[in-house]
C-alpha cells in the first residue's frame, strides 16, 4: 500500500492540481463555498499521503526530514480549515520535488553518457567452442570471447586471433583507429570498427581500465568538500531545530497559523541540493570534454592555483626526442657506436631510444656489469672495455677529461637546446650526441590562456640541462625553468613553495614525477588513461592532451563559483522569507512554498549552466573532434 | 566480510540520503563505517557479515523506505 501511492506521486500530483482549479473555479465561477471546501480536502488529504508516508519512515529512522516539517504544518493547516492553504502546499511540494528529479536527471547526463558507454553483453566460448551471447557480468578472467565488427569490446583482454581496427576513444578520446593484431591490449568499451577478434579476457567489470575510470569519476561526484560536509552537519541540526521554532512560535503566540508558516518557511532545501548540483554537473562537464576531475575539494583548490608546475619531458614537450647534432672523436666510430647502442638497448629511458633510432644497424655486443647511474646514466663493460654512457655530470664523477674541442661542443649544444649524452671509451670521449624534443604545439597559447585565467607562476622543473630548459622556458614565456633536477629536487622545490603558501599543481606524465604528483595541492597526470597516474593524481587530462589543461582551470573556476552563488542564493532565500513573515503581512504558507520551490530550481539550473561550459575564446579543434566523438558514441550505442 | 554495491532509482532528495542511511546502519551484521550512500550516481556500499545478514534484508530496508532497488552485486572483500 505505502508503495502502491509512492509509485503513484506523479498521479496524485496531478489530480490535486486538477481539484484546486476546480475548487477554486466553484468558488469564484459558480459562488460555491461547499465545492471549494470539499474539492480542497481531498487534493489535500491526497496530497499530504505520499508526504506522509515519507515522513513517517524518516522518523522510523531517526531523522527529522522536510518531510515531516511539510505533514505537521499541512495537517495543521487542516484542522485550522485553512484548506486553500493546505492544498497549495502539498501540491507545490510534490510538484516541485517532481520538477527537481527532472531537472537532477539533465545534471547528471553528461556522466550518465559515460556509464552508458559500459558493454552490456559479450559473445562467450562455452565448453562445446561455439560462442553464446551472455551478460557481461558471466564473463571471468580467462575467458574466451568474440567480438565482431561494430561491437564493444567487453573486457580488457589480450587479442588471440584475428585482426581489425579499434576505436578507442572512451578511453583515451582519441578517436583515430587503433590496429589490433595478436598479442595486442585491447580495452573494455572501446569500438571494433572493422574485422574480428578473439580475445582472453584479463580483466573484467569494475578491475577494467573503463570500469575504473567510471568508479572514478562516480566517486568524484558524491566526493565532499569540508564546505559541504559542514553543510550535511549543519543541516542535520537544521531541520529538527525549525521544527523546535515552530512550537515555540506556537507556545508563545498560540498562533498555529503563524507557527505552521515557519516549518514551511524553514525547509533547507536549495541548501543541501546546491553545492551537489554545481558538483555534478562541473565534473560532468569534465569527463565529457577529457578531463577526470576527481571531486569537490579538487575543484576547490584548483580554482585558487597560484603556481603551476610542468615537468618538461612529454608534458610541454612530445616526449619524442631525436638526436640532433653529433660529433666524433678519435677513430673507431663504427666500433665505439656499436659499444653505445648494445649499452642502450638495456635501457627504457627516452634518450636511449633516440639513439638507438639514430644508430640504426649495427653489431650488438654483449654487455656485462651494466650499473644505472641516477640522474647520470649508465656505466657498463662491453668487450672488456668501460663504457660511460651519459650526461657531464657522469663524466665528471668517471673523471673524465675533456680537451677544448669538446668542451666548446658541449656548450655549444646546450645553448641549442639539446640535451646531451656523451659516450667514453675506458675514460675516453669518443662520441658527444645532442638530442631534443619538439615542442607540443599549441601549448604557447595554451599557457597564455591559463595567465589570462590568474595563474601568477608558470615553473618549468627538468632533469635536462639548463640551456635546454631555458629555451623552452623563453620559447613559451614561462616565469622560471630549473633544470638538472632529480625527482626528489623537485618535490623539494614544490614543498618550497608551498612554504611560502603557494597553492600549487604539477603537471607531469606520471612515471617519474609521482612524488610530486602525489606532493603538490594538486597533481595532474598526462594520462593516455591506462596509466596507474589516474590512481595518484587529482586530475587527469585523458589522452594527454595539454589542451585540455585551460579548460580544466576554467572549469574549476566557473564550478567554484557556482558552489558559492548557490550557497548565497540558498541562505539568502530562506532569510527573506522568514524576515517577510516577520515584518511583513503579505506572508504566508503557499508563498513561501512557492519561493522555497522555486529557489531549488533556480540553484538546479545556476548548476546546469556549468554543462554547457566552454573557456571563451579558445574552443580548440580537439574539443570540436571530441564532441563529434561523443555523438558518434552516441548514435552507435542507439543503434 | 562482503562488500555489497546497490544501484537505486533515481534518488532525488538529499536528505533520502540520511534515511538510508541510518535504515541500513539500523541493522545487525553491518560495518557501520563503511556505510556510504552516493546521491549523485544513486548506489549504497556498504560492508556487511554474510553470516548475520543477507544482501536481500539490507535490499529490504531501503526498499521499505520507498527507494526500489534495481540490482545489487557483492563481492566477498
Amino acid at each position: 500500500m505505502q508503495r502502491y501511492i509512492l509509485g503513484k506521486k506523479n498521479q496524485i500530483t496531478l489530480v490535486s492540481a486538477i481539484l484546486i482549479v476546480l475548487g477554486f473555479y466553484g468558488r469564484f465561477g459558480l459562488d460555491n463555498t461547499i465545492l471549494f471546501n470539499v474539492s480542497l480536502i481531498i487534493a489535500s488529504i491526497l496530497g499530504i499521503a505520499p508526504i506522509a508516508i515519507q515522513a513517517y519512515q524518516a522518523l522510523k529512522v531517526k531523522v527529522v526530514s522536510i518531510d515531516v516539517l511539510v505533514t505537521i504544518a499541512v495537517v495543521g493547516a487542516i484542522l485550522i480549515q485553512n484548506y486553500e492553504e493546505s492544498a497549495i502546499v502539498t501540491f507545490l511540494f510534490l510538484f516541485g520535488a517532481y520538477l527537481e528529479q527532472r531537472t537532477l536527471n539533465k545534471t547528471r547526463s553528461a556522466i550518465k553518457e559515460l556509464t552508458e558507454l559500459a558493454p552490456e553483453s559479450a559473445w562467450k566460448q562455452m565448453e562445446d567452442g561455439e560462442f553464446e551471447e551472455v551478460d557481461v557480468d558471466e564473463v571471468d578472467e580467462g575467458d574466451i570471447l568474440l567480438v565482431k565488427t561494430g561491437a564493444k569490446v567487453p573486457v580488457d583482454g589480450t587479442v588471440l586471433t584475428g585482426e581489425g581496427h579499434i576505436n578507442e576513444a572512451s578511453i583515451t578520446g582519441e578517436s583515430i583507429p587503433v590496429s589490433k593484431a595478436n598479442g595486442s591490449e585491447v580495452f573494455a568499451g572501446t569500438i571494433l570498427e572493422n574485422g574480428t577478434i578473439q580475445i582472453q579476457a584479463d580483466r573484467v567489470g569494475e578491475d577494467t581500465t573503463f570500469g575504473q575510470i567510471i568508479e572514478l569519476v562516480e566517486e568524484a561526484q558524491d566526493s565532499k568538500s569540508a564546505a559541504e560536509r559542514f553543510i550535511d552537519r549543519f543541516s542535520k541540526y537544521y531541520t529538527p531545530a525549525v521544527l523546535v521554532l515552530g512550537i515555540i512560535v506556537w507556545l508563545f503566540t498560540n498562533n498555529v497559523e503563524l507557527a505552521i508558516t515557519v516549518l514551511v518557511l524553514g525547509c533547507p532545501g536549495a541548501l543541501v541540493i546546491g553545492v551537489p548540483v554545481s558538483n555534478v554537473s562541473g565534473i560532468g562537464n569534465g569527463a565529457r570534454n577529457g578531463v577526470l576531475l576527481k571531486g569537490s575539494e579538487v575543484i576547490n583548490d584548483f580554482s585558487k592555483v597560484d603556481t603551476i608546475v610542468f615537468d618538461k619531458t612529454g608534458t610541454l614537450t612530445i616526449g619524442n626526442p631525436e638526436v640532433a647534432e653529433k660529433e666524433f672523436y678519435g677513430k673507431n666510430t663504427k666500433e665505439v657506436l656499436g659499444y653505445l647502442a648494445s649499452v642502450e638497448r638495456e635501457s627504457d629511458h627516452p634518450l636511449a631510444k633516440a639513439v638507438l633510432q639514430d644508430i640504426g644497424e649495427t653489431e650488438f655486443s654483449t654487455v656485462e656489469e651494466t650499473e644505472v647511474v641516477k640522474g647520470g646514466g649508465i656505466v657498463a663493460k662491453v668487450n672488456g672495455h668501460r663504457i660511460a654512457v651519459g650526461n657531464v655530470a657522469l663524466m665528471e664523477q668517471e673523471n673524465v677529461v675533456l680537451n677544448d674541442k669538446a668542451r666548446k661542443d658541449v656548450e655549444r649544444f646546450e645553448q641549442n637546446g639539446n640535451s646531451l649524452v656523451l659516450t667514453t671509451v675506458d675514460g675516453e670521449l669518443k662520441v658527444l650526441m645532442g638530442i631534443r624534443d619538439q615542442i607540443r604545439p599549441g601549448v604557447k597559447q595554451d599557457l597564455q590562456a591559463l595567465k589570462k585565467l590568474g595563474v601568477k607562476n608558470l615553473v618549468v622543473l627538468s632533469g635536462d640541462n639548463q640551456g635546454t630548459v631555458d629555451l623552452v622556458a623563453r620559447e613559451l614565456g614561462l616565469t622560471e625553468a630549473h633544470g638538472h633536477m632529480l625527482p626528489e629536487e623537485k618535490s623539494a622545490y614544490i614543498e618550497n613553495l608551498q612554504a611560502e603558501g603557494e597553492i600549487v599543481a604539477f603537471v607531469g606524465d606520471g612515471v617519474n614525477d609521482s612524488p610530486s604528483l602525489a606532493l603538490a595541492d594538486i597533481g595532474i597526470a598526462m594520462g593516455s588513461g591506462t596509466d596507474v597516474a589516474i590512481e595518484t593524481s587529482d586530475v587527469v587530462l585523458m589522452n594527454s592532451d595539454f589542451s585540455r589543461l585551460p579548460h580544466a582551470l576554467g572549469l574549476t573556476k566557473s564550478t567554484a563559483r557556482n558552489m558559492k552563488q548557490n550557497i548565497i542564493i540558498a541562505v539568502g532565500v530562506v532569510a527573506i522569507l522568514l524576515a517577510a513573515l516577520l515584518f511583513s503581512n503579505w506572508m504566508n504558507m503557499s508563498i513561501g512554498m512557492l519561493v522555497h520551490e522555486a529557489s531549488i530550481l533556480v540553484v538546479i539550473f545556476n548548476g546546469m549552466r556549468l554543462l554547457r561550459y566552454h573557456l571563451r575564446g579558445n574552443k580548440t579543434e580537439t574539443e570540436t573532434i571530441a564532441e563529434t566523438n561523443a555523438s558518434m558514441a552516441k548514435t552507435k550505442n542507439a543503434t | 566480510m562482503q562488500k555489497a554495491t546497490i544501484h537505486l532509482e533515481t534518488l532525488s532528495c538529499p536528505s533520502c540520503l540520511q534515511k538510508i542511511e541510518n535504515a541500513v546502519k539500523g541493522l545487525d551484521g553491518i560495518e557501520k563505517d563503511s556505510v556510504k550512500v552516493m546521491f549523485n550516481s544513486s548506489k549504497v556500499k556498504t560492508d556487511f557479515n554474510s553470516e548475520t545478514v543477507g544482501i536481500e534484508n539490507i535490499e529490504k530496508a531501503i526498499e521499505d523506505l520507498g527507494y526500489p532497488v534495481i540490482k545489487s552485486k557483492v563481492k566477498s572483500a
